[in-house]
């Protein structure tokens, strides 16, 4: 392959605890740690590790948002991406909308494989490689455990909830990740400074010329309901008691 | 007129139960009619049971060669094709790994996005879906002049009665159809124990319980009380059990009337994957483990003395 995308999303990082904000208005983000989305992550180490066997020559990383996904791209420089995309807005866009941007980068890079996890954090939507391929009107091969190359296609396992499927797929293709793909490394110091060198291209979104409009109004934000904490019991006996007075008759 | 197509999940023998729940959920729209498609070779057993349930008007079947796998790519041209055609106000799939890998695909080809894991419908327009791992719930309206392209939480409805008699429909979608994606082959270890998606009890195990043997010991509390088996991500990572067992943000989200945790701390994206279950029992050696702040019944001890003993009482 010769040219590997994927594409980062800047996400509030998965250890800070969400609080919805007073008014229902949308979920506290103000001074909260964010990160690029952790399925995001395990696409950039999955083609550092493609780059690392030869099957792959340059690796670059997109995200859509704020200045500040700089930093998530950053990140994505220090793991070892060439280069970096930022395509610039303050909106937050639908799943739609951001596979029709990263189509129109795709038009004008000509990668030959995208990969991109399989749902971002925040919202868990598990839609945008989906959409991007069909889109593309290329193939997909979702919740990816593990990718063989072979030659001008790939053989992925697919984690699904019968168990494992393994398809083929034609490049050029969308590949989202799953968890267990692989293991994210560690960025080190030395590469952080690296990537300082490295180019981040921004381009602002108007110039795309793409329909971002959003299709969907969120007219409320709400706290889940909340499960209490009911008794605890000293003894197998208790616990099986327990059980019989809710009316299970084990 | 406001038409329901739903399409089925199914494993070519067996329709999943996960298409019950999706067709409850379109009940709740208050719809003209609700169809069920079937995507399929040979599948006239998945259709009659599909046209048992309750509130089904028609049970479409299209069937071809390239239907005989549940791939996206030949799958979603031909639906979306169905639903342009037939003009569908709302196509639904199961939010399974089945529907998610295929109705985002529609919803593009339709030109439209896509509503993941409907928990609750409000109205016509307006559905509630979990954002951020289940910590919070948003109201989304969908626009009133494109189709509702949804995925289903299927933890959040019951399966319907199958008292129906829905007529079935040989179709065929128009559809150009890829040959660029190939299915191979299906690697699954699932035996005879409940579905977990549907199972009224589940025993599930976590990192503590330390190895793929001592995962047997769930496995015989399963089988006599009748449960499926679950695990956290840790037991699956581990390499105790296989994938298809993860409960979770990323695993399954189950609704079991008894849900019994070994060894399980309580990640909060564990957590998510099991908050509609009726009753969650929780043993653990770690008084401090989150999981026992949501459990109706707790107990602090080694699993390893309370699984046989339980074994034990439950025998008397």
């Amino acid at each position: 392959m010769n040219k590997v995308m994927v594409c980062l999303k800047r996400v509030v990082d998965y250890n800070v605890r969400i609080r919805v904000k007073p008014d229902q208005s949308g979920v506290v983000t103000e001074g909260v740690k964010m990160s690029i989305n952790p399925f995001d992550e395990i696409a950039l180490e999955e083609a550092m590790s493609l780059r690392e066997q030869g099957q792959a020559s340059e690796i670059f990383v997109v995200s859509i948002g704020p200045a500040d996904c700089q930093q998530q791209l950053r990140t994505g420089l220090a793991m070892g991406a060439d280069r970096a995309i930022l395509i610039e807005t303050d909106q937050e866009l639908e799943s739609l909308a951001g596979a029709r941007v990263m189509l129109k980068i795709i038009e004008k890079e000509h990668p030959d494989l995208v990969l991109l996890g399989k749902q971002a954090i925040d919202n868990d939507c598990n839609q945008t490689a989906q959409m991007l391929a069909a889109l593309w009107d290329r193939p997909q091969a979702t919740f990816a455990s593990q990718i063989e190359t072979a030659d001008g296609s790939l053989r992925v396992t697919r984690e699904v909830d019968a168990g494992l499927e393994v398809i083929d797929i034609d490049l050029p293709a969308v590949v989202s990740t799953d968890l267990r793909l692989n293991e994210p490394r560690y960025v080190k110091l030395p590469d952080i400074m690296k990537a300082k060198k490295k180019p981040i291209e921004t381009i602002a979104i108007g110039e795309l010329g793409v329909d971002t409009a959003a299709l969907f109004e969120v007219t409320n934000y709400a706290e889940p309901p909340v499960r209490s904490k009911g008794q605890m019991v000293d003894d197998v006996g208790s616990l099986v008691a327990a059980l019989r007075e809710k009316g299970f008759s084990l | 007129m406001s038409q329901v197509l739903v399409v089925a999940e199914h494993d070519g023998t067996v329709l999943n139960p996960s298409t019950s729940k999706t067709v409850a959920c379109a009940q709740s729209l208050d719809a003209e009619a609700i169809d069920i498609v079937v995507f399929g070779e040979g599948i006239d057993a998945v259709a009659a049971q599909a046209a048992k349930l309750r509130g089904v008007s028609r049970v479409l079947t299209c069937q071809r060669g390239e239907n005989a796998r549940p791939l996206a790519a030949i799958i979603a041209p031909q639906l979306a094709a169905l639903a342009n055609e037939s003009g569908y106000r709302y196509v639904f799939g199961p939010s399974t790994t089945f529907g998610k890998d295929l109705m985002p695909r529609v919803a593009a080809l339709l030109e439209t996005g896509q509503i993941s894991d409907i928990m609750e419908v409000v109205d016509a327009q307006t559905f509630r879906r979990p954002i951020y791992a289940g910590n919070a719930i948003v109201t989304v309206t969908t626009p009133a002049d494109r189709t509702v392209v949804a995925t289903v939480r299927v933890a959040s409805y019951r399966t319907v009665a199958e008292d129906g008699s829905a007529s079935i429909e040989a179709i065929t979608a128009t559809a150009q159809l890829p040959t660029h994606t190939r299915y191979v082959e299906l690697k699954s270890e699932a035996g005879d124990r409940p579905d977990l998606q549907v199972a009224n009890i589940v025993v599930s195990g976590g990192r503590g319980v330390g190895s793929k043997e001592n995962f047997e010991l769930l496995y015989e509390l399963a089988d006599r009380i009748g449960a499926g088996v679950g695990a956290s991500r840790a037991a699956v990572d581990a390499g105790y059990v296989p994938n298809d067992m993860q409960v979770g943000q990323t695993g399954k989200i189950i609704s079991p009337d008894l849900y019994i945790a070994f060894g399980i701390s309580g990640a909060i994206q564990h957590l998510t994957g099991i908050k509609d279950a009726g009753t969650i029992v929780a043993v653990n050696k770690d008084p401090d483990a989150p999981i026992f702040e949501i459990a109706d019944i707790g107990l602090v001890g080694d699993l390893f003395e309370v699984i046989p003993a339980l074994g034990k009482l439950l025998e008397k």
